[in-house]
């Protein structure tokens, strides 16, 4: 029914996709048993006062002056539990309880960088057996 | 698990590599994986497999005598080698150059491109002096491509991340089914800019053509210039003071802030009239049942 006034969830509290892993908002929702739209604020743009030593570290070795490709990367939320997606392998990567979760969503994201790229180049990332598989020889 | 090395896996099929490897081959239904990751772990900033190269190394490839393949092979090799400064002189035109690098590199061409230029990139900085063709940076990942004069139609098409941009103006379809990333264009851009855009940030310092933002399900337009018109579901928002802040830093980093400021620029976003296509899902289902 294109052309209704629905826009989705709008979030407003920041813990709300962890108190509420369904997180149904609208009637809409409630009726197909899903939540629409995105657990995070894809437009927000990071705000370098709080970038972290990990992330000026990357920035530097890559030869770049911002965060690039991680201005898109948030941190977000599945079944309950922060988690961060990575685009590599087309999946949830949670955050571990080791890790503190900021008080705003700035924090958050950062903390959502930094665990994504260790995630990435780690050894145990599942692109590296993909590759081993598909690679030419 | 019994370690294998490389020659071992090239004796092996494709589906016996994948199941040596413990790779499942069913079809994917969203199930979850638990793999054993200390993010305490030694710290690398690149891919595992990535050639450690450094950019204080610099050297030159004469593409003149060279097809498109061979150029890309070459580029390969040298990284292998080290070298993490690369000039591409002479590449007249030729398409598809410098693609599908997956590495920290500064790949610098001294010409124009055709088709497809540093597309599926993911990491280098590139930078172009002289123009492009069509796809430019198609489906790039992260990392920078900057091209001194114009590029032609579907610009930065469905790229996922990184900083794609041209100093002068370009054809239609700009960041046509983008993902994420910043598309930036110093002078003007086409009809259809913007089609079916997902996520990510388009700027625009000239005048945009007709259809702007057509279909777009989310992410930021920002115009500088005048807007010949909206495509369907594209609508106009407020220009917020992080938006501002953010467009300034990053025009300021690639030599394109007008010195007029940013207060001008009118942000375009979803309306996201078009999010209700499945609205009649549920019913239809019911009548299935």
């Amino acid at each position: 029914m294109s052309g209704s006034a629905y826009r989705g969830s709008q979030i407003e509290n920041i813990d709300q996709f962890i108190e509420d892993k369904e997180g149904l908002g609208s009637e809409r929702e409630i009726e197909i048993g899903q939540h629409i739209g995105y657990r995070y604020d894809v437009n927000l743009v990071p705000d370098y006062e709080r970038l972290t030593t990990f992330l000026k570290q990357y920035m530097e070795v890559m030869g770049w002056d911002d965060l690039n490709w991680l201005e898109d990367v948030h941190m977000g939320y599945e079944d309950g539990k922060p988690a961060v997606f990575d685009r590599n392998i087309n999946g949830w990567v949670r955050v571990p309880d080791s890790i503190p979760l900021g008080k705003n969503q700035q924090d958050r994201d950062m903390a959502a960088r930094e665990l994504l790229i260790k995630f990435q180049m780690s050894d145990r990332h599942p692109l590296v057996a993909l590759r081993r598989v598909y690679k030419k020889f | 698990m019994e370690y294998l090395n490389d020659s071992k896996l090239a004796s092996l099929t494709q589906e016996e590599r994948a199941e040596a490897l413990g790779m499942t081959s069913e079809h994917l239904t969203g199930r979850s994986m638990t793999i054993e990751f200390d993010p305490d772990e030694k710290t690398r900033f690149v891919y595992p497999w990535s050639p450690d190269v450094d950019f204080n190394k610099r050297t030159q490839i004469n593409a003149d005598n060279l097809n498109a393949t061979e150029v890309n092979h070459r580029i390969r090799e040298l990284m292998e080698e080290g070298y993490g400064s690369i000039v591409i002189s002479n590449p007249r035109g030729k398409h598809a150059l410098g693609v599908g690098v997956l590495s920290r590199l500064n790949l610098i061409f001294e010409g124009s491109l055709g088709y497809f230029a540093a597309g599926l990139i993911d990491g280098p900085n590139v930078r172009i002096n002289g123009r492009v063709g069509w796809s430019c940076g198609e489906n790039m990942m992260s990392g920078t491509i900057i091209i001194e004069k114009n590029a032609g139609s579907t610009f930065g098409a469905a790229i996922r991340g990184g900083d794609l941009i041209c100093k002068g103006s370009v054809g239609s379809r700009t960041g046509i089914d983008m993902k994420g990333g910043t598309i930036i264009v110093g002078g003007n851009t086409g009809a259809l800019s913007g089609f079916m855009m997902q996520r990510g940030r388009m700027i625009v310092c000239g005048n945009a053509g007709k259809n702007l933002g057509d279909s777009m399900y989310d992410g930021t337009i920002y115009i500088g210039g005048a807007i010949h018109s909206l495509g369907v579901d594209a609508v106009e928002a407020p220009l917020t003071e992080p938006d501002a802040s953010w467009l300034r830093r990053k025009l300021h980093m690639y030599g394109l802030l007008p010195s007029a400021g940013v207060s001008h620029f009118t942000k375009v976003v979803a309306g996201k009239q078009l999010w209700n296509y499945d609205n009649l899902e549920p019913s239809e289902k019911k009548l299935i049942l």
